[in-house]
């Protein structure tokens, strides 16, 4: 689960720093999309890079996800009959508690987001647009759902690494004194809030006009 | 004051149980929360009926025996009490009070609000100790412990191995318990020669009693009546992974 | 004050010089018969300091091969029979294991919370084996066997060595050093503490070395089992019958020995600050079987408790006597003033324990600042529910030492108080009262720890041994875990050594205990009357609370001795006992733990009248000093009372008490 999610939230932060290039325009979008197709090239055939990522990437979704739904599955088997009164959550932990209806949202919302971005099927533009177009056609305020979309999205991302990360810390049992145990959580939640920032900014800015 | 409880019932463990509800009236506010059950059951008895079984000895909040999750919570509402501590001026007049026993696979209904908790002593058995036969013990100043580490270890040797965590823990898991072991033994230089096989060994068999995993949602902590902190769960996944890694 | 006349104590004494000269006959109007005296407590001769040496030297050791074939029963699983049974299975014998509740580490010690006393002297304060010895048998007001307590004193050394080494965190300075505190009165810092949980702390470390044992293959453990009866065969303990809790099966557990470690029995009182569970039936069941009973009327009752709120109260909380150090006691002067406490201006107050002893005030010792509290109350100047409390009042110290200084030092205890009674006691005068907390007596075991009956030893608060009238804070953990970690592991050996000519155990007496229990559990079920065991039970408590507590007189005693037999008889003509003995029958249990206190009770008072002197904590009104003090009578009574239960009633055997080291003295504290 740890090493799954480590590797997830580094995509992340990679694919995030990589979005906020709409800011430099649509060139250096374009550009930085090209260029992951690209990169090793000639030494490699375009796209080996690109395509090894997206294996790597799907094999810890699917091992996360496989993790995730054997630890849920174990809980259900510790705990046969379920409570009669509604369980009152005594540890104030939000985003524990939504780790795995969170994490589903999330993959749904992957399913679409790859509809919309990468393969272009429901995306205004369609699949053979440049990714800056599909990108600006995406959040035009008549599809102000879809932006909303992306933005409930983004908040359960946010969310679920929040909790995810700090979970992974204690998991490798990082957290053994108090100081380290803050700072570390600190640390999750800092890193969630700037993945979340750096994504939701693309799509509010384009939302309101500011990149066209 | 007059109060509605719904208590599960439950004869024996191949029955299959059921909610019933009763009330209890004249409930006094100094009443402790198990006086309240004395009382109901009191007049059970004079009525021909099966009194409510639970399980309580000490009932100052140190055995650990007591316990039932009182309208979804471990041991009630208030925090770092157990149920026998838990009186009845926390409730109202014309509550309603669901009461139910552990909830666990590893933790089989006796009957009513009783469970089996032996799964506790079996984890404690993988490892849950320091081997030292009667009389070969060294001179008790031979080895100073710093006192910072000597409270550590307290904290977490206070755990009165009620199950509670496991009851309130969303996956059923007992890491909290067993945490709280391993972290008080192994905080001491006593502990050291035994450490590692002492943490393999007993994450091992808390895991082969059918206990769920553990995925950090801290309910357990903020229901246990010792305040068994959360950092031992990181001591025990720490100690377990150097063991594994070997 | 009032004052006594001696008048009465006199007649008293004569009374029992005359039963003495008539040897074997009936005595204190055919409540009990004088049997032989005993002669021999089994304990070596020579110089106090050697005679456990020269014990274990002459021990007969048993060849480890047998070990394994030697079967050790051990009833209970607190600091006594946790230890006892660890160090058994871990010298190899198979031992088998009970306790009642649903895990060994549940057992009552769990609840002790002040501390463990021990002859370290790491404080370099003075303090010595000798030392505790002699505070010990002093502090037991001369009714405790010098040898005995001598031999605590000294493997109370190797208790902590033995603590530490499992890993039990007493509490430690800064230098990484263990910290001790006194206690008690002593003046030696002796006393080692883990928290306000050693108790909880040092049982842990035994019932994790039992767990060990368990692993090992070595020990059996028998959780939510209930020792119901003893089998003797060929005059030796054998075995015992328990019943299954849970499934209601009747079983028989054979043995070569059977060590009974079943804790103390101050729930007699109802209410007292022992868990809801503790009880007699394992001691009692014995003693019907043959095993004395030592000085069973010796009760301690703890000053400072918080009091019952109301009727449906089921048992009292203990708190730290350290709290007088700063608290005043005091009631109103007017009785029946039911006035807020801050409604009472100064000099409408009593402080009652300064006034009648200036010296130490609230300070005077446990027994003394017990009874005042009563006789406030019986005056009807008692205060909170019921009228049975009188305050603790922090407002001095409070304004003295300022609140952050009372909370530190304090802090818990009020915490505490506030969670049970729902009062904030920095703002208003705790509540407290007295309440039984230990009992002194037991089942009476000679040197070795073996009862009068062969092959059944008792260890822990089950017997009677170590500390006289009276026990001392921080004293019942270390008699604990000395008889189960060093003296019974080697004076049992010496028994067992011989165990190989016991021969096979007898059928018929397997099968007559058998039938015991399971009359007893058939007559239960089926009186089906209109009262439950409890409400017979708070009676019971209420007489014996009343005529049997903290001051008994003759004509007390008479009149619970009148009451009990009355109580009794409708007891098991009208108690209502619902369900069947298959399966967890919880209201069963506890009938059957009730019937054995009425017996044991009328044996309480029986001891308690015959006993005319006042000595620690048994107080007879009738004999006291001019300052309310108890007065001991040395020559009649420094003896310890052995009853033997017979069906014709009670016959007491004495055990003279020589002291050969601590000169006997009268207390004082004025
Ligand atoms: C509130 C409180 C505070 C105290 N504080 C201190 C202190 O600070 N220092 C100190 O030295 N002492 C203290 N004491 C006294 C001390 O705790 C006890 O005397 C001591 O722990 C008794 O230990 P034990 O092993 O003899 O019996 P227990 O711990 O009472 O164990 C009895 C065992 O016998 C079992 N048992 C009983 N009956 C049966 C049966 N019929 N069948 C099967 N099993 C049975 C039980 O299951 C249990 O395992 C305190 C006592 C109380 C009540
Ligand atoms: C179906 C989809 C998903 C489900 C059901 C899911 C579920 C979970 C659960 C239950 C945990 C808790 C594990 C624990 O606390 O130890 C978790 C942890 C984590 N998840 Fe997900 N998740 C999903 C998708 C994702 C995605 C898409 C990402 C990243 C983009 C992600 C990143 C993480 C990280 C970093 C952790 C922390 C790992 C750890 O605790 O050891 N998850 N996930
Ligand atoms: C608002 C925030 C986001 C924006 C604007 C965004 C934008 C994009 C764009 C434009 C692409 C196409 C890149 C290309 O084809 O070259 C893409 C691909 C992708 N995005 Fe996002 N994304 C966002 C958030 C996320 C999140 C939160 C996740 C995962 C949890 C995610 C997972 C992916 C994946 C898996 C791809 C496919 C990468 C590949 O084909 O290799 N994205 N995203
Ligand atoms: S960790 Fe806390 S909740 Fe769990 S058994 Fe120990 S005391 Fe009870
Ligand atoms: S509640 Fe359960 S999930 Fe872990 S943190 Fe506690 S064991
Ligand atoms: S009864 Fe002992 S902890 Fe509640």
């Amino acid at each position: 689960m740890a090493v799954t999610g480590a590797v997830l939230v580094l995509f992340l932060i990679a694919h995030m720093l990589g979005n906020l290039k709409i800011f430099l325009g649509a060139d250096s979008f374009n550009h930085y999309a090209e260029w992951l197709r690209t990169v090793g090239s000639p030494a490699l055939p375009n796209r080996t890079v690109l395509t090894i990522t997206e294996i790597v990437l799907a094999v810890c979704v699917v091992l996360h996800m496989w993790a995730a739904v054997s630890l849920a599955r174990r809980a259900a088997k510790a705990r046969p009959v379920k409570y009669a009164a509604k369980r009152k959550s005594q540890a104030n932990g939000y985003a524990a508690r939504t780790m795995r209806w969170g994490g589903v949202i999330i993959v749904l919302f992957v399913v679409w987001h790859l509809l919309d971005m990468t393969f272009g099927t429901v995306n205004p533009e369609g699949g053979d647009a440049t990714p800056y177009a599909r990108m600006i056609a995406g959040f035009q305020p008549d599809r102000w759902w879809v932006a909303l979309f992306y933005l409930v999205a983004m908040v359960m991302v946010g969310l679920h690494l929040r909790h995810g990360m700090w979970s992974a810390f204690q998991s490798l049992g990082l957290t053994r004194r108090p100081q380290v145990r803050s700072t570390l959580q600190t640390t999750a939640v800092a890193v969630s809030a700037v993945l979340v920032i750096g994504f939701v900014a693309a799509p509010v800015c384009i939302l309101i006009g500011v990149v066209k | 004051m007059n109060l509605t409880l719904k208590i599960w019932r439950q004869n024996g463990s191949s029955d299959k149980g059921r909610m019933v509800t009763y009330r209890v009236d004249d409930v006094s506010p100094d009443m402790s929360f198990l006086e309240m059950l004395d009382v109901l059951n009191e007049r059970l008895i004079l009525e021909g009926d099966d009194p409510v079984a639970f399980d309580h000895d000490c009932r100052e909040g140190i055995c650990g025996m007591c316990g039932m999750v009182i309208n979804g919570v471990a041991h009630g509402e208030q925090k770092l009490t157990t149920t026998c501590q838990l009186h009845m001026r926390h409730f109202k007049d014309g509550d309603v009070i669901t009461i139910e026993p552990w909830r666990a696979a590893a933790f089989p209904v006796v009957k009513d609000l009783v469970v089996d908790r032996s799964a506790f002593d079996r984890i404690i058995q993988a490892g849950g100790f320091i081997s030292v036969p009667a009389g070969s013990a060294p001179e008790a100043h031979s080895v100073p412990v710093p006192k910072a580490d000597a409270d550590a270890a307290f904290d977490a040797a206070t755990c009165i191995g009620c199950g509670a965590c496991v009851a309130a823990c969303p996956n059923g898991s007992a890491s909290l318990f067993t945490a709280a072991k391993i972290t008080h033994l192994s905080l001491l230089p006593q502990g050291q020669p035994e450490r590692e096989s002492r943490a393999r060994a007993m994450v091992e068999q808390m895991d082969a009693e059918g206990f769920g995993g553990c995925t950090n949602t801290g309910e357990c902590t903020a229901v246990c009546p010792k305040g068994i902190p959360f950092d031992t769960i990181a001591q025990m996944n720490a100690d377990y992974l150097r063991a594994a890694s070997k | 004050m009032k004052f006594r006349r001696r008048a009465q104590q006199e007649n008293a004494q004569q009374e029992n010089a005359q039963q003495e000269n008539q040897g074997a006959e009936p005595a204190i109007a055919g409540h009990y018969r004088v049997g032989d005296p005993i002669r021999d407590t089994k304990a070596p001769e020579g110089p106090i300091e050697d005679r456990w040496d020269k014990r274990r030297f002459s021990a007969k050791l048993v060849n480890p091969v047998n070990k394994r074939k030697l079967t050790v029963i051990v009833v209970g699983t607190g600091l006594a029979g946790g230890s006892a049974a660890a160090t058994l299975g871990e010298l190899g014998y198979k031992v088998k294991s009970f306790c009642y509740q649903d895990s060994p580490r549940r057992a009552h010690s769990i609840a002790a919370q002040g501390g463990i006393n021990a002859a370290k002297n790491y404080r370099g304060d003075g303090d010595s084996v000798y030392r505790l010895f002699y505070d010990t048998v002093k502090g037991g007001d001369y009714r405790a066997r010098e040898s005995n307590v001598y031999r605590l004193a000294q493997v109370s050394v190797n208790i902590i060595d033995q603590a530490v080494a499992q890993g039990v965190p007493f509490a430690r300075e800064y230098g990484g050093l263990l910290d001790t505190r006194s206690f008690g009165g002593t003046q030696v810092s002796r006393t080692f503490y883990a928290r306000g949980q050693t108790g909880q702390q040092l049982l842990l470390g035994a019932y994790q070395a039992l767990e060990r044992q368990v692993a090992a293959g070595n020990v059996e453990v028998h959780t939510r089992h209930e020792m119901l009866e003893l089998v003797i065969s060929g005059g030796r303990a054998r075995g015992i019958v328990v019943r299954d809790m849970v499934t209601g099966e009747i079983e028989t557990h054979l043995a070569d020995a059977v060590v009974l470690a079943s804790g103390g029995y101050g729930n007699v009182f109802y209410l007292s600050t022992n868990a809801k569970g503790c009880n007699t039936t394992a001691i009692w069941r014995a003693h019907k079987k043959g095993a004395y009973f030592g000085n069973p009327c010796y009760t301690q009752i703890h000053p400072t408790c918080i009091p019952q709120s109301g009727d449906h109260q089921s048992k009292l909380t203990l708190m730290s006597e350290s709290l007088r150090n700063d608290g005043r006691v005091w009631v109103p002067k007017r009785k029946g003033d039911n006035r807020a406490p801050g409604d009472i201006p100064e000099d409408e107050r009593d402080y009652y324990l300064e006034r009648i002893y200036p010296a130490f005030g609230n300070l005077v010792p446990r027994d003394i600042a017990s009874r005042a509290a009563k006789n406030v109350c019986d005056e009807g100047r008692g205060v909170g529910p019921g009228g049975l409390g009188v305050y603790l009042d922090f407002a001095d110290a409070i304004r003295r030492l300022g609140r952050e200084a009372v909370e530190k030092k304090y802090g818990n205890l009020f915490e505490m108080y506030e969670r049970i009674t729902g009062e904030n006691p920095y703002e208003v005068p705790m509540r407290i009262y007295p309440a039984v907390h230990y009992t002194m007596g037991g089942l009476w075991v000679d040197y070795d720890l073996q009862s009068s009956i062969p092959g059944l030893f008792v260890v822990g608060e089950a017997n009677f041994s170590d500390h006289g009238a009276n026990r001392l804070g921080a004293s019942a953990l270390m008699q604990g875990l000395a008889d189960g970690y060093f003296v019974l592991p080697t004076t049992i050996g010496d028994y067992l050594a011989g165990a190989g000519s016991f021969g096979p155990v007898d059928e018929g007496d397997v099968a007559e205990a058998r039938k015991a229990v399971q009359d007893k559990i058939d007559k239960l079920l089926s009186v089906n009357g209109n009262r439950t065991a409890d409400s017979f039970h708070r009676e019971l408590g209420r007489i014996m609370w009343d005529y049997c507590g903290m001051e008994r007189t003759e004509e007390s005693l008479r009149k619970a001795l009148e009451r009990i037999p009355e109580l009794r008889e409708e007891f098991w003509n009208n108690v209502k006992v619902p369900g069947d003995a298959e399966g967890l029958n919880q209201a069963l249990e506890r009938a059957g733990r009730v019937a054995d206190f009425f017996e044991l009770a009328e044996l309480m008072c029986v001891d308690a009248l015959h006993r005319t002197e006042s000595c620690g904590g048994h107080f007879r009104a009738e004999s006291q000093d001019q300052d309310g003090e108890a007065l001991r009578d040395d020559e009649h009574f420094a003896y310890v009372a052995a009853w033997e239960w017979t069906p014709e009633g009670p016959v007491l055997h004495k055990e003279e008490l020589n002291y050969e080291y601590v000169k006997m003295t009268q207390r004082s504290y004025k």
